[in-house]
């Protein structure tokens, strides 16, 4: 198998004329030739002239006052050239991502292992971070606390700064949703079943660890060169404690070697660092995390708990769900009020809902920011709802993949926010060709018969189907827009530039294809541009699976703008239209001998959205994506090892730009989301992480993913989205990770309520239901 | 200290610190192609052959590459040809961000040499010390796979 295959779906609601075929294609990806010769540039691979290394003091307490900062001794090595701690910040001592509340360098106060107090500058690396050793912090230790529940206790100590509690002691945000009415909902409900559900940390794992390097420009300005997901974030960031105006700040986004969500916003921090020193020193300065720093001081996927009320008819209709959850935002805001906005949309999943009540809380503690990562906030929950619903296939004996069919979101249906579903809903589709794939009922009844001739080893098959609203929503509509530049040169090839960036997601690829349909060109001619914030206007950032949507519908704006003054040069020339494409050389001559106007800008905006923060309720995405994933594994009983034998994954995420590109970010979900079902983990000890690197962070292997996968698509068309599209990014790990622990209990027919299901976690799994029988 | 080493099937001398890590001094040394993933032998985005055999460099003392014969992915092209490893790379869309792929390359050149046509089993066994986050690796075996039919001389 492991093949990927598209296949259409009836749901198609619109025919969409194609020109040249470009939509769909598997077209090479233009940056792939560098990164297999090795010479595609990352940060670390950068060098200028007179560039100086930096590296960073952390905090070593929780929260500690800080009474002294002695870096006198960080000075007795000549190739160490400046220290610098806040005092000497030039602008606000902020790093912005929704709140004002996270410093860039400590004043005073830390309130997490790892927040940094001051920096470094030297000739070299090493004598950088050998001086950032000698550094001598005087530290009062405070009450701390690390636990989000406790947190939230009346006398509990206080970790956040004012300005960034909304609603009471650690209470960073609450938010809710109120539909119908819940107790009519349950006094209709012919069982209810409930759930508590636990999960710690997701590391991204990113394969390149963090950096950047600032440049000193001429008339004061200055240059970030780095890895990210949103150049956006990282100017204004820049700007703001450099104290310049946004236009003397420039952003470039370097080869970028996996981000996941990692960094969209730990960027603006690590590129206001090497700002500060690069300032301070008026010379560049680079500053790349190690590994152990990567993963002690940044975001990761937020440890949650969740508790789930589902009621239901007889018939599996489900008639409510009450849902109360927290989560650990750690000591700064940073993007947890939008991750708990996502999980609060998340939390009925993809089904028909009459009366819902939610309410979620972010807490406050006095561990590393947590922030985005793949699904951002949703994976939780989607582990809850589907945990609930297969608690209700159990209890009303309704096969698992008939009571979702039963549920499933269809058009014209109403979402759990009240939104009306009014085009592109290929769930049903995923759902009946996921269970067609793997032929469901024979693929169960032939697991039965395997566990009863097995003593050792038992298998189980999960199933999970997530919804994902695409782009970022009704919480920050005004985030959602991209522009384009685009430009005729005067030999007939295209100059693009976006500010949605590439990060091994195929984003380049997938544009360049969206171009190339658009200007019925062959994608050879198109070149698109390295991102740099001074080229386009503030696209927004690469988050939200909405890159090719967004910046897909700028560049078709541009071209749609470019393709009438060329039309227009050639009926002058007298070129029939079929021939325009072959001959554009010979127009864009023209338009560089007439000084024609050769650029164009193209913008999109996202289409209207909104939210009632009182009830909770509003059209709250303009579209949405849906997923089933089945997956079977063999569990070992005796020592509570997980393997995952086959996997089949359903996606509709609209039209298909790139089959192949698209399997592959299928195939990397699904990957990822079997780290965090099964090993993915880390320990904490009061305020500490005890895991400080891939030795002890695992993640998933070439042997540890499924010996047999099977991707493919329903295309549900978007009229709104760039020929069709619609979003995918996120969804792959969403409904891999349930699909996978829920088929293991399956196997055990043993609950298990908290991530990761590790070896451990398993065979205690197991224990305890041989003591029970 | 210098030490004398042939890289890329280039013969020089370099200039080296005592305790230096052969990963630093390569990309010091302009092969930028040797990722540091982790530095603690963990992910193999800085694995070169080392007379032959695929090391993590990030594991291996500089001085301990005195008098030895190094290929780094830059070394891999010969006459401004892909090699066929970086070829099936590319063309089976086993890329996403690249950052692990040198790595990935190297190791799949020294699995290739002593084994070459290595089962799927074999594949993963032989690529098991290279992480990649991006991928879900389904690519990658298919890549290894062409890689092994293109260098056998077989069909591509």
């Amino acid at each position: 198998m492991n093949e990927a295959e598209t296949k259409h779906s009836n749901t198609k609601s619109q025919d969409l004329s194609l020109n040249s075929g470009m939509i769909g294609a598997a077209v090479p990806r233009p940056d792939a030739i560098d990164k297999v010769r090795g010479e595609a540039r990352f940060v670390d691979d950068l060098v200028f002239s007179g560039m100086l290394h930096a590296a960073v003091i952390w905090s070593e307490f929780p929260h500690a006052k800080i009474r002294n900062i002695d870096l006198t001794a960080i000075m007795d090595d000549p190739r160490v050239v400046c220290t610098l701690t806040s005092e000497e910040v030039p602008g606000d001592n902020i790093v912005h991502v929704i709140y004002d509340d996270q410093p860039a360098l400590a004043a005073g106060i830390v309130r997490y292992i790892g927040e940094p107090i001051a920096l470094v500058a030297a000739e070299d690396r090493a004598s950088a971070r050998a001086a950032a050793t000698r550094a001598l912090i005087d530290y009062e230790e405070i009450p701390a606390v690390f636990d989000p529940e406790e947190a939230l206790r009346p006398d509990a100590p206080l970790v956040a700064v004012p300005a960034a509690v909304e609603k009471g002691p650690n209470l960073f945000n609450s938010m809710r949703i109120r539909k119908g009415d819940i107790e009519q909902g349950f006094a209709a409900a012919d069982v209810v079943v409930e759930g508590e559900y636990r999960f710690g940390y997701q590391e991204h794992a990113y394969l390149e660890t963090q950096g950047a390097i600032a440049v000193p420009e001429e008339h004061g300005a200055m240059a970030i060169y780095g890895t990210m997901q949103c150049p956006f974030y990282v100017r204004s960031a820049v700007a703001q404690v450099l104290g310049l105006p946004l236009s003397k700040v420039r952003v470039v986004q370097t080869a970028t070697g996996g981000a996941f969500g990692g960094k969209e916003d730990v960027p603006s921090l690590v590129s206001a660092l090497a700002a500060l020193l690069a300032w301070k020193t008026r010379r560049p300065v680079k500053l790349v995390y190690d590994r152990e720093e990567d993963i002690l001081t940044t975001s990761k996927r937020h440890p949650a708990v969740i508790r789930y009320r589902s009621g239901a008819k007889r018939d599996g209709r489900l008639t409510a769900i009450e849902v109360d959850f927290i989560y650990n935002a750690g000591a700064y805001q940073t993007l947890s009020s939008a991750v708990l906005w996502r999980a609060l949309m998340s939390a009925a999943g993809p089904y028909r809902i009459p009366h819902v009540k939610v309410d979620g809380r972010m807490a406050a503690t006095n561990t590393v920011p947590n922030g985005a990562f793949r699904g951002f906030g949703s994976p939780q929950m989607n582990f809850a709802h589907e945990s609930q619903m297969d608690l209700l296939s159990d209890r009303l004996q309704i096969d698992r993949l008939e009571i979702r069919l039963r549920n499933a979101l269809q058009i014209g249906d109403e979402t759990a926010t009240c939104q009306r579903l009014e085009e592109s809903v290929g769930l049903t589709e995923t759902l009946e060709q996921a269970g067609q794939t793997v032929d469901w009922e024979n693929r169960l009844r032939k697991i039965e018969a395997f566990n009863a001739d097995s003593h050792s080893r038992r298998r189980g098959l999960g199933i999970s189907t997530v919804t994902y609203g695409v782009g970022l929503g009704g919480k920050a509509p005004f985030l959602d827009k991209a522009g384009a530049y685009m430009k005729l040169e005067a030999d007939g090839s295209i100059t693009i530039a976006v500010g949605t960036v590439e990060m091994g997601q195929g984003l380049t690829t997938a544009l360049t294809q969206i171009a190339a349909e658009a200007l019925s060109l062959s994608p050879e001619r198109i070149h698109l541009a390295p991102v740099d914030s001074s080229r386009v206007p503030d696209s927004g950032p690469t988050v939200a699976s909405r890159g090719t949507l967004m910046s897909g519908l700028a560049i078709i704006a541009a071209a749609e703008k470019l393709q009438e003054r060329v039309s227009s040069a050639a009926r002058d020339l007298d070129i029939p239209k079929e021939e325009i494409p072959s001959r554009l050389p010979e127009i864009a001559r023209v338009f560089f001998m007439r000084n024609i106007d050769p650029a164009v800008e193209g913008w999109a905006s996202g289409e209207p959205v909104d939210w009632d923060p009182e009830s909770g309720l509003g059209n709250v995405y303009f579209v949405y994506s849906y997923a089933t994933h089945i997956a079977q594994v063999e569990v070992d009983l005796v020592t509570g090892e997980v393997n995952v034998e086959e996997f089949v994954a359903v996606h509709d995420s609209g039209k298909i730009v790139n089959r192949r590109l698209a399997a592959g970010q299928v195939e990397g979900g699904i990957a990822q989301g079997l780290g965090y079902a099964l090993m993915e983990e880390i320990p904490r000890q009061g305020g500490r992480l005890l895991t400080t690197g891939l030795t002890t962070y695992r993640i998933p292997t070439i042997c540890d993913i499924p010996l047999r996968s099977e991707v493919s698509f329903v295309e549900a068309i978007c009229s709104k989205g760039p020929f069709g599209a619609k979003g995918l990014g996120e969804v792959p790990l969403m409904a891999a990770h349930v699909a996978v622990s829920r088929a293991v209990v399956h196997a055990l027919g043993r609950p298990i309520t908290t991530y990761p299901f590790s070896p451990e976690r398993v065979k205690k799994a197991v224990t305890m239901q041989k003591n029970s029988e | 200290m210098k030490i004398a080493l042939t890289v890329n099937a280039i013969e020089c001398e370099m200039e080296i610190e005592p305790g230096e890590i052969l990963l630093d001094l390569l990309r010091h040394s302009g092969y930028k192609s040797v990722k540091k993933g982790c530095g603690s032998g963990d992910c193999g985005a800085c694995a070169v052959l080392i007379d032959g055999r695929a090391v993590n460099s990030c594991l291996v003392f500089a001085a301990k590459a005195d008098g030895r014969t190094i290929l780094t992915a830059e070394g891999l092209e010969s006459d401004g040809k892909l090699h066929p490893i970086q070829e099936a790379f590319l063309e089976g869309g086993a890329v996403q961000c690249g950052y692990c792929i040198p790595g990935m390359e190297i190791t799949t050149l020294d699995l290739l040499t002593h084994n070459p046509s290595p089962s799927e089993e074999e594949i993963r066994e032989g690529l098991s010390g290279n992480l990649c986050r991006c991928t879900g690796y389904v690519k990658q075996i298919e890549a290894v796979k062409q890689a092994a039919k293109m260098m056998s001389g077989g069909s591509r």
